[in-house]
């Protein structure tokens, strides 16, 4: 069976020069929920772009279902939703309109569509708007349109750029569930984000892009299993003079009354505490560092980058 | 995409278009209207009478006919021209650019728009001419034909200028200062008869000129210039046209980077 997505060694040089993807190549499998990390311009809208025939590519070639997205472009287009990075749709007409609209460039006869776009709306809380102009919509009602309008042609790949970005917490969960529903019953989906919690509660799958390069495509698993260290913050009863020293950790002291330890992965915790115990601290509170998928991505960025430099 | 679907995507284009310029009908239907009301006013009722009858007829009936082909023509260019410019502003043409419909489609969708408007301004137009004049049309085949073939023509020429705008002063460009002049000089309001030789001959460069003379012959029957030779023109230049846009739509880089 063919790949949902199969990318290979994708360049991309635009207009004025910029380099922005330097040889990519990735596969996604069907039924798949891949995530797309990389910091600001390292060129994750550029490759959904050309996937999506939306940016003009210098070289490679692009596979979705098995279809060429040059030689057989129409079938290719069929099969996937896009949901982009910025809102563009018309402002001055109605989310039923534009969903409508959408389900009739890809052909979908139009009892079908209204079927479709009426459920869609429905589910993302967008009836009572479907009938006001789009710029009326609030930004987080703005995301879930494009969404809606993504999915009206009911295509089996889903991909998504940034779709949680300025969506409150509450709103992101729920897009979170909707996202799962559609991966459970079929879809396959990539998304971009910059919210790693959120790659790590979706995706089973995940390509790191920097500089246009592909730094890491494993699974999630297989990623976090490379944090072997994990930092905590103790906050204490009494002030230290000196951070103390205990075998097998690494203690820095941040002011009188607040420690950051390096636990690695097969040390236990007990240990740590009965080491404080005998060092006479008392711990007040504790908790983890920073989201230890972002520790992570700055590192491998930070490799990634480190590598490049010596080639 | 299998022609069931195509149908489909081309019934969506148009109904789009005909709805957008339909739900601003005061910047797309009425002001023609008014123009045209004004024109007859001054040229017709009151200047008319004093400049005599031209090629033959009175002149209130001489340039409703040009008055209804330049409606046909400035409502095509615009129509195509700022729908499509407004998409390619927004960005709302990624939702067609992303569709599976063949280039073809949607030059067909805008273009099929862009003669909707046309010739519902055009209707509008004639009849305000009747409040005016009497219309006997002598042939109807080659009224409707000639309409829209312009239509057709113009809604084309406003996609090109469309696709290579990159500011909204961009589409006012041409139609200020090429289509307004060579309506005005392409016989609207004159035959070119009563012209000098030297500016007759110059006339005839002038393809504005053909399609309201071919217009007005099919109303009154009467015409400077030979219809057949003036058909073939406008189906040149509009198939040339058709063929530019689907290249554009390919190749432009204000579509795709
Ligand atoms: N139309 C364009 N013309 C020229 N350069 C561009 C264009 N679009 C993007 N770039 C450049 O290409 C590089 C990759 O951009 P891209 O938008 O793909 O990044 P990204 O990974 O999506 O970033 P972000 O997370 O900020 O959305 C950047 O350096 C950007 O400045
Ligand atoms: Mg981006």
């Amino acid at each position: 069976m063919p790949q949902a997505l199969a990318i290979h060694d994708l360049h991309k040089v635009y207009p004025n020069g910029k380099v922005a993807l330097r040889g990519i190549s990735l596969e996604v499998a069907e039924g798949d929920f891949y995530a797309l990390l990389g910091p600001n311009g390292a060129g994750k809208s550029t490759t959904i772009g050309i996937v999506t025939s939306l940016v003009r590519k210098t070289a490679g070639r692009v596979e979705v279902f098995g279809h060429d997205i040059d030689r057989q472009f129409s079938q290719a287009k069929a099969c996937i939703g896009l949901v982009p990075q910025e809102f563009n749709f018309n402002i001055f007409e109605k989310p039923i309109d534009i969903l409508l609209n959408q389900a009739g460039y890809y052909g979908v006869e139009r009892r079908r569509a209204c079927a479709r776009a009426e459920a869609l709306l429905e589910h993302l809380g967008l009836w009572d708007a479907r009938n006001q102009p789009a710029r009326f919509l609030s930004g987080g009602m703005k995301r879930r349109l494009i969404i809606a309008r993504a999915l009206v042609h009911d295509p089996r790949l889903l991909i998504l750029d940034e779709p949680t970005a300025g969506v409150d917490i509450e709103l992101r969960r729920t897009l979170w569930r909707f996202l799962r529903e559609i991966n459970a019953a079929g879809t396959t989906i990539i998304l971009t984000t910059h919210y790693l919690e959120e790659a790590e509660t979706l995706c089973r799958n995940i390509g790191i892009i920097d500089h246009g390069r592909l730094i890491e495509n494993t699974s999630m698993r297989r990623l976090l299993a490379k944090l072997h260290v994990e930092t905590f913050v103790l906050d204490l009863a009494a002030p230290v003079a000196a951070p103390p020293v205990l075998p097998g950790y690494t203690v820095r002291r941040i002011d009188e009354t607040c420690l950051e330890v390096d636990v690695p992965k097969d040390k236990p915790l007990n240990r740590l505490f009965a080491e404080l115990d005998a060092a006479g601290i008392q711990v007040v509170s504790l908790r983890n560092k920073v989201n230890r998928l972002e520790e992570l991505f700055v590192r491998l960025v930070g490799e990634g980058r480190a590598a490049l430099a010596e080639a | 995409m299998d022609a069931r679907r195509q149908w489909i995507a081309l019934c969506t284009l148009v109904r789009r278009e005909v709805r957008r310029f339909m739900r601003i009908w005061t910047q797309t239907l009425l002001p023609p209207v008014i123009t045209t009301t004004l024109y007859y006013l001054i040229f017709g009722a009151l200047i008319g009478p004093r400049i005599g009858p031209m090629g033959g007829v009175p002149y209130i009936q001489y340039i409703a006919p040009g008055l209804i082909m330049m409606s046909v023509i400035t409502n095509a260019y615009s129509n195509v021209v700022s729908s499509f410019y407004g998409a390619k502003f927004q960005r709302n043409i990624d939702e067609m650019l992303v569709s599976p419909m063949p280039n073809a489609i949607i030059v067909l969708g805008f273009v099929i728009g862009g003669i909707a408007r046309a010739l519902c301004v055009g209707a509008a137009v004639t009849v305000v001419s009747l409040l005016f004049t009497d219309l006997t049309i002598h042939h109807l085949a080659v009224v409707v034909s000639t309409a829209v073939l312009t239509a057709a023509l113009f809604s084309l020429a406003g996609l090109v200028n469309a696709i290579f705008a990159n500011s909204f002063d961009d589409i006012n460009i041409v139609p200020t200062f090429v289509l307004t002049p060579l309506i005005y000089l392409g016989g609207v309001f004159y035959s070119i008869e009563v012209l000098p030789a030297f500016w007759r001959s110059v006339s005839l460069f002038n393809p504005m000129l053909y399609m309201v003379n071919v217009f007005r012959y099919g109303v009154l029957g009467v015409s400077d210039v030979q219809v057949v030779g003036a058909y073939a023109v406008m189906a040149g230049i509009t198939a040339v046209l058709f063929l530019l846009n689907l290249y554009l739509l390919e190749r432009s880089s204000s579509l795709r980077s």
